[in-house]
């Protein structure tokens, strides 16, 4: 099967500044993809690149097997992308954009029941008729969305969707981003909230200043960092000599320990006692996405 | 073709959303020059044998007007759409860069048209005025509005930010209209300034507008329908390669 995007071998540079580097990523169709990085990893430029609002430098960046520069039009009748910033057309009302969005891909009033279910499904019903200028940034936000949804493209990029966005919407966005990558889309997302990434997408690439320094599915990305953390909350503000070794953070009467595994959790404690400290608090941590990204970035 | 006619559609609807803006406006605008300069001028000008000045000014003041219109239509809906970021909307189509093209140009005219017609429905209640050639004044109108149309998108792609584009409009377009022979002949001014005028391709619109109202100008129209029509394909051209290699539109 043609893989949704294929990505060979993408240099970018601005003047003397190198933002991506040998850039090499395939992502299957219908796969759940996470794009990760600090910022300025190159994360937007990857996406512009893919969209066409950028041309790179050298290489070659396929969608549904259509070259973003040679078959250009291909390319983007299917990506749609949902753009960082909160950006709208302040003269149109949700429904007249989505119309013309629909329209600028070729498609005519035979995409109507299409858009009325991205309105519904994303609840913009009630703002249909409401001038973009005129919505909140939640509300601002979906239409977004909606806006790259209209003309149904079978890939869909978010590039930080849920920023700034409250816990209502960003359930309902994603169980709507969840269907429609169960009927079929192939949807790749950037975040900065990697739990949304360690829920929701199959395979993750890392990216660090321009280059992909990561890239499996998430369960492996996850064994990467052996063992587990501890933390304990302690009716002493000191932990004993002997257990320092594995502190990792303290924040006053509450240590975070790295244990390489959970049987260590019996020493710890018999230390604890030797030393007539009370524990009042614990909780084992199973590593997370956030772990492996501090691991790789700082790595 | 759908792409382009949406394209088409949407420029249309968001200057007529505002209409009063961008057509009441620039005709209230035109009725007033109309208003103070022939009464200022009426009874000491007759330019050319027979026909007043107010006559005279109409046509100057309606090619004017449509000229400034079509000019702002495409500069400003690309220059708000790149400082809002909305552009990116547009980019992110399979749209070509022809396509964009004839869209705003066409959209641009149809401004410019709106806005010449206008003025000429107001001014009928001051003047009869004759139309000797029609398809002159159509072809004129036309060619004059995807003109400016043409430099609106240039001046759209480059500026940055609205200071640059004001900076467009009151230092190129205001100076090359007010130059152009709305309000004089040409033949009245000293010969340096004469001469100078023939480099103003405003003065071929404007020139040739007028003859197809009074069957007189100052100058052939068939040589001011050449210059006017060879400015329009060099305008285009720059523009298309602009649009085509994506000049401050994709890096």
């Amino acid at each position: 099967m043609t893989p949704a995007i294929q990505i060979e071998q993408i240099h970018k540079s601005f003047g003397p500044l190198s933002a991506l580097n040998n850039i090499n990523l395939s992502i299957e169709q219908g796969e759940f993809f996470a794009l990760l990085g600090p910022n300025g990893a190159g994360k937007s430029t990857l996406i512009n690149l893919l969209a066409g609002l950028l041309r790179p430098t050298s290489g070659r960046l396929a969608v549904m097997g259509h070259d973003v520069v040679e078959d250009y039009r291909n390319a983007r009748r299917c990506l749609g992308v949902v753009p960082q910033e909160l950006v709208f057309d302040p003269f149109f009302t949700v429904r007249e954009m989505l119309r013309f969005q629909s329209g600028y891909f070729g498609l005519g009033p035979e995409n109507d029941p299409w858009i009325d279910e991205v309105i519904d499904n994303l609840g913009l019903t009630d703002k249909a008729h409401t001038n973009m200028r005129r919505l909140s940034g939640g509300m601002k936000r979906r239409a977004l969305i909606a806006q790259a949804l209209a003309h149904r493209p079978p890939v869909l990029v978010l590039d930080e969707p849920t920023a700034g966005v409250d816990v209502e919407l960003r359930q309902l966005l994603w169980q709507f981003i969840q269907r429609l990558n169960r009927e079929g889309m192939t949807i790749i997302l950037t975040t900065h909230y990697l739990e949304e990434a360690e829920t929701l997408c199959s395979r993750v690439a890392m990216l660090k200043q321009g280059e992909v320094v990561a890239l499996d599915s998430t369960e492996n990305l996850l064994k990467r960092v052996p063992g587990k953390k501890l933390r304990l909350k302690l009716g002493s503000a000191s932990l004993p000599q002997s257990l320092s070794h594995l502190l990792r953070s303290q924040d006053a009467d509450t240590f975070t320990l790295a244990l390489n595994e959970a049987a260590e959790i019996e020493m710890v404690l018999a230390e604890l006692r030797a030393t007539n400290i009370r524990v009042e608090e614990l909780q084992l941590i199973e590593p997370d996405l956030e772990d492996v990204f501090m691991e790789i970035v700082r790595a | 073709m759908r792409g382009v006619w949406t394209l088409f559609k949407k420029e249309i609807l968001r200057f007529w959303k505002v209409s009063f803006q961008t057509v009441a406006a620039p005709v209230i605008t035109a009725l007033l020059y109309l208003l103070i300069f022939s009464h200022v001028l009426e009874k000491h000008v007759e330019v050319y044998p027979g026909i007043s000045y107010t006559a005279f000014l109409i046509p100057g003041l309606m090619m004017m007007s449509l000229l400034q219109n079509s000019f702002a239509n495409s500069s400003s809906s690309l220059i708000q759409a790149k400082v809002m970021g909305n552009i990116v909307f547009l980019l992110l189509t399979p749209l070509a860069y022809w396509e964009i093209f004839l869209a705003f140009l066409a959209a641009a005219i149809l401004r410019g048209v709106v806005v010449g017609f206008a003025v000429w429905l107001v001014a009928l209640f001051y003047v009869d005025l004759p139309l000797a050639h029609p398809w002159l004044i159509l072809a004129f109108a036309v060619l004059g509005g995807a003109l400016l149309g043409a430099l609106g998108i240039i001046a759209g792609i480059w500026a940055e930010k609205f200071d640059q584009m004001a900076a467009f409009q009151n230092f190129i377009i205001m100076p090359l209209s007010f130059l152009s022979g709305v309000f004089y002949s040409i033949h009245s001014l000293p010969p340096v300034w004469q001469k100078l005028s023939h480099l103003n391709p405003f003065f071929y619109m404007i020139d040739g507008f007028r003859y197809g109202f009074f069957g007189s100008g100052d100058m052939d129209p068939a040589i001011s329908l050449t210059v006017v029509g060879i400015s329009f394909l060099l305008l285009s051209w720059l523009t298309l390669h602009l649009l085509k290699c994506g000049y401050k539109l994709r890096g």
